[in-house]
């Protein structure tokens, strides 16, 4: 079994919906990783604050934000156990990231030790 | 009469505390000495007290019979002076001013200080919790032998081999460091928890003996929290667990000690003492930033404790268990999980993800399903619960079962 890294690209939730419709994804994002815990394939996942990113560029050259002209960037990730990048996908298709239509989750395997990236 | 009930209660709790102060007064190695000096004050006790009666305050005639004992033995015994001497650095020339120290306060320590010698990495887990009975709780190897269902052989044998192991790392009876304890601590706490499961969930018939393993898995804990040094977070977080679960003990089984599920039980036999001190706990147990897995099994029993249904009551459940799975997975949690799942988005939702588990060697997983099919359809609800009996291991689950069935001829 190997470890895939499912990708969460969204909008910054805070500027376009309610505390309590947060509170809800929050809820749903829960309900989400519950079930692929309950498989035992969860291995680990964060979320990733918006405020205050910056990004590092060549020369050391440090601007605000990843926000450039695509509103939808990283926003967290989980990694799972799966048999295939076909269950890892279905996985992928349970995250209410997906609720938001210019919103994307990305799947990749993780390197193990061998593997050449 | 009066003697017979007293002295086996009396020795568990006495013989547990006069082996740990010796053990601790000897050393590790020494340990069968210890266990020893106690069982044979033990039958001095049974010997006098036969005769004469119960002295008026049994423990403190127990502790200087225990301490006369002990010194006859270093008295008599030359190699084992020697041995101790060089260790203790004591002066055992004169034994009569040899001091054994069995006042409350020493009890205690070295009772705690045993407890992070036998939960000590090296030695298995399940060892240590056969140990811990011993050891800490004064279980005969009969009384062992029953609630584990296995026999004195068996568990003489694992005993024997754990404290071999106990003297071949040299384990000292002392508090870890300070730095350390927080690690030391989770062995502890995972030997103390099992301890409790051990007499919450055996399928041993023996009731007492059962509640008694709780109760002293509860002593234990209690010992943890009254001290400054570990009176922390996951301590207390241990301790409301056990005595949310604690409460509902009286509840669980009918008079022929067959279980009874939850929603079928008599709430007046709850016991609210031990609701109010599990929540008094849960509270104590809300600082510092880490959320153990203790912490969420108390909250979920503190749910448990309010018997009617709400959206907030099975939210918060569903909740916690999609913490606690990705904290450690077992099965249990998943099909608890789901269980809540269905109370708060419903059974067709919650069949989906439970025929995702496959946890197809488990009698629960078959009856989860039964339940979930209920009243959806309820030939496959049939077909579960077969095969949930047909897993089932004792005749107590089977009945349970077959009862669900009969509903269901009941209803159609």
């Amino acid at each position: 079994m190997d470890e895939y890294m499912l990708i969460f690209r969204h909008e910054d939730g805070k500027k376009i919906a309610s505390p309590e419709q947060i509170q809800t994804w929050m809820k749903q994002t829960m309900d989400w990783i519950g079930s692929i815990a309950a498989q035992n394939k969860f291995v680990a996942g964060n979320g990733l604050i918006f405020d205050d990113a910056k990004v590092v560029h060549h020369n050391n050259v440090v601007t605000n934000g990843p926000f450039g002209d695509i509103k939808e960037t990283l926003g967290g990730y989980l990694i799972v156990k799966a048999e295939s990048i076909d269950e890892a996908v279905e996985f992928a298709k349970g995250s209410p990231v997906l609720q938001g239509p210019g919103n994307t989750m990305e799947v990749r395997r993780i390197a193990k030790n061998d593997d050449k990236h | 009469m009066e003697n017979q009930q007293l002295i086996p209660h009396l020795f568990r709790t006495e013989f547990a505390k006069i082996t740990a102060v010796l053990c601790k007064f000897f050393g590790i190695e020494h340990i069968e000495t210890a266990e020893d000096i106690a069982g044979e004050t033990f039958l001095s006790a049974l010997e006098t007290w036969t005769y004469k009666g119960i002295p008026p305050n049994p423990a403190a005639w127990l502790y200087t019979v225990a301490k006369n004992k002990a010194k006859n033995h270093i008295a008599r015994n030359k190699i084992f002076r020697g041995k101790i001497q060089s260790q203790l650095k004591n002066d055992f020339t004169n034994v009569e001013t040899i001091e054994i120290d069995l006042s409350e306060k020493n009890i205690t320590d070295s009772q705690l200080q045993m407890m992070f010698a036998i939960c000590h990495p090296s030695i298995p887990a399940e060892a240590q919790i056969g140990l811990a009975l011993r050891i800490l709780c004064g279980f005969g190897i009969e009384e062992i032998a029953n609630a584990f269902l296995s026999n004195k052989e068996t568990v003489s044998k694992r005993l024997s081999r754990a404290k071999e192991k106990l003297k071949q790392e040299n384990v000292i009876i002392a508090f870890p460091p300070k730095q350390e304890i927080y690690k030391r601590l989770h062995n502890v706490l995972i030997t103390l928890y099992l301890l409790f499961n051990e007499g919450y969930y055996s399928e041993s018939k023996d009731v007492v003996l059962r509640e008694d393993l709780c109760q002293e898995a509860m002593r234990l804990t209690y010992l943890l929290a009254d001290n400054e040094q570990t009176n922390l977070p996951p301590v207390n977080a241990l301790l409301a667990l056990m005595c949310l679960q604690a409460s509902r003990f009286a509840a669980r089984k009918n008079e022929n000690g067959e279980p009874v599920l939850y929603y079928d039980q008599d709430e007046s036999l709850w016991n609210r003492e031990l609701i109010t001190k599990g929540i008094y706990y849960l509270h104590k147990s809300s600082t510092g930033n880490t959320i153990s897995k203790y912490h969420i099994e108390a909250t979920i029993a503190y749910w448990h404790t309010i018997k009617e249904d709400s959206e907030e009551k099975w939210e918060n459940i569903l909740q916690m268990y999609n913490r606690l799975l990705q904290l450690e997975y077992s099965p249990v949690a998943a099909l608890n999980r789901t269980f809540a799942l269905s109370k708060v988005y419903g059974k067709e939702r919650a069949i989906k993800e439970a025929e995702k588990l496959q946890l197809t060697g488990s009698q629960y997983y078959y009856a989860l399903l039964g339940e979930l099919y209920t009243g959806i359809d309820n030939n496959r609800a049939r077909l579960n619960f077969d095969n949930a009996i047909h897993l089932a291991k004792t005749t107590a689950d089977k009945e349970v079962l077959m009862k669900k069935i009969d509903l269901l001829n009941i209803s159609q």
